[in-house]
């Protein structure tokens, strides 16, 4: 849910980057970290294995400047992609404002893809917030190997609801930053409607 | 804003720093800080230099959720309190209702006992601002003297040049 401070004059919301393992979650983070202004961005904390590999999440605090006299803060979040991490997927969704979900374009992950994607379903209901309501787009990542899969294939089966789609290489940076405008924008627009997320 | 939303008053704000500098002077603590259990800071009282603020919260919020887990794990509800102890600094972490954390970082010029006191005697205070806080969020009480929401009128080209600059 966004925090409203009056007292500072400050808006908040939580942005949730969510996806199977190794899919680039944490290389959205790290690209916006590296290109974001010095004073636009707080520090990124990253609990990461000693093989990189998210371990519990990892966070970057954005402010994206004023809006009638308010500072506009996101805290961008992602979850650990591995199965085994689920318990902690479910608390890291909890109070999620927005996700993106990175998916994995590679015709090997496919499946992991899918189960990913009900995965979030699930751990947003259990939080009591709606998949199909929620501000959401949806990026499929690693445009430029060989083994990935059409775009048409993914969103067939990954795109359920006329969502935002942005093909990407996260480690080049392309798409990354229409991501995170998509998500911003459909948050920002949800709040002015004053629509509530669960 | 909607009913989900999590709004701070002036007056609340004003309410609950005035406790987190009063909790801070009677622990002889370093630095208090109450979080939302999301991972916002809400208000804090003294300094930890060069430490990540947002950082900090968004830790010790996963870390009492995380806490949380394990406590439901062996039939708790959850676990009231966590202490972390340092060589020379230490950290206390206590629930505040349902949806607050109270952070309290402390060296040897106090001790555990004192902390765990003085945080026992200002958490109904503070339970009770956040129950406040929680009634007009959920009332949509305005600000006095204001419009409402401030973000009911905000247009798309707002939008469009938060990202002019800083990217």
């Amino acid at each position: 849910m966004p925090f409203i401070n009056y007292a500072h004059r400050e808006l908040t919301c939580k942005l949730v980057y969510y996806g199977p393992g190794l899919g680039g979650k944490t290389t959205n983070l790290q690209w916006i970290y590296e290109k974001s202004a010095p004073d636009a961005k707080g520090k990124m904390v990253s609990l990461a294995t000693e093989t990189d590999r998210t371990l519990f999440f990892d966070l970057l605090p954005l402010s994206l400047g004023q809006i009638r006299g308010f500072k506009i803060r996101f805290q961008l979040y992602t979850v650990p992609g591995q199965i085994f991490y689920d318990a902690s997927r479910r608390l890291i969704v909890k109070g999620a404002d927005a996700v993106a979900f990175v998916a994995d374009s590679q015709k090997a992950r496919f499946d992991a893809n899918i189960e990913s994607l009900r995965n979030l379903e699930e751990n947003l209901r259990q939080n009591g917030i709606d998949l199909a309501t929620i501000p959401y787009v949806l990026q499929l990542n690693k445009r430029d190997l060989p083994t990935a899969l059409p775009r048409e294939h993914l969103e067939k089966a990954l795109r359920f609801r006329n969502e935002p789609v942005f093909e990407a290489v996260a480690v080049q940076g392309i798409g990354v930053f229409e991501t995170l405008k998509s998500l911003v924008k459909q948050t920002l627009a949800r709040l002015r409607a004053g629509v509530p997320v669960g | 804003m909607s009913a989900s939303d999590l709004v701070l008053h002036e007056e609340e704000h004003r309410r609950i720093s005035g406790l987190a500098e009063r909790l801070l002077r009677d622990a002889n603590a370093r630095f208090v800080s109450l979080i939302d259990r999301n991972g916002q800071p809400i208000t804090s009282a003294g300094s930890l230099p060069d430490v990540d603020r947002t950082a900090l919260a968004s830790l010790a919020a996963g870390n009492v959720a995380a806490t949380e887990g394990l406590a439901r794990m062996i039939g708790e509800q959850t676990f009231s309190s966590l202490y972390h102890e340092g060589e020379s600094d230490h950290i206390y972490l206590s629930s505040i209702g349902a949806i607050g954390i109270l952070m309290v970082a402390f060296d040897e010029r106090s001790s555990l006992g004192l902390v765990r006191l003085r945080v026992r005697q200002v958490s109904p205070e503070m339970e009770k601002v956040f129950d406040d806080m929680l009634s007009k969020s959920r009332t949509g009480t305005a600000e006095p003297g204001g419009p409402g929401s401030p973000f009911a009128e905000i247009t798309d080209e707002d939008i469009d040049n938060l990202f002019s600059d800083g990217f």
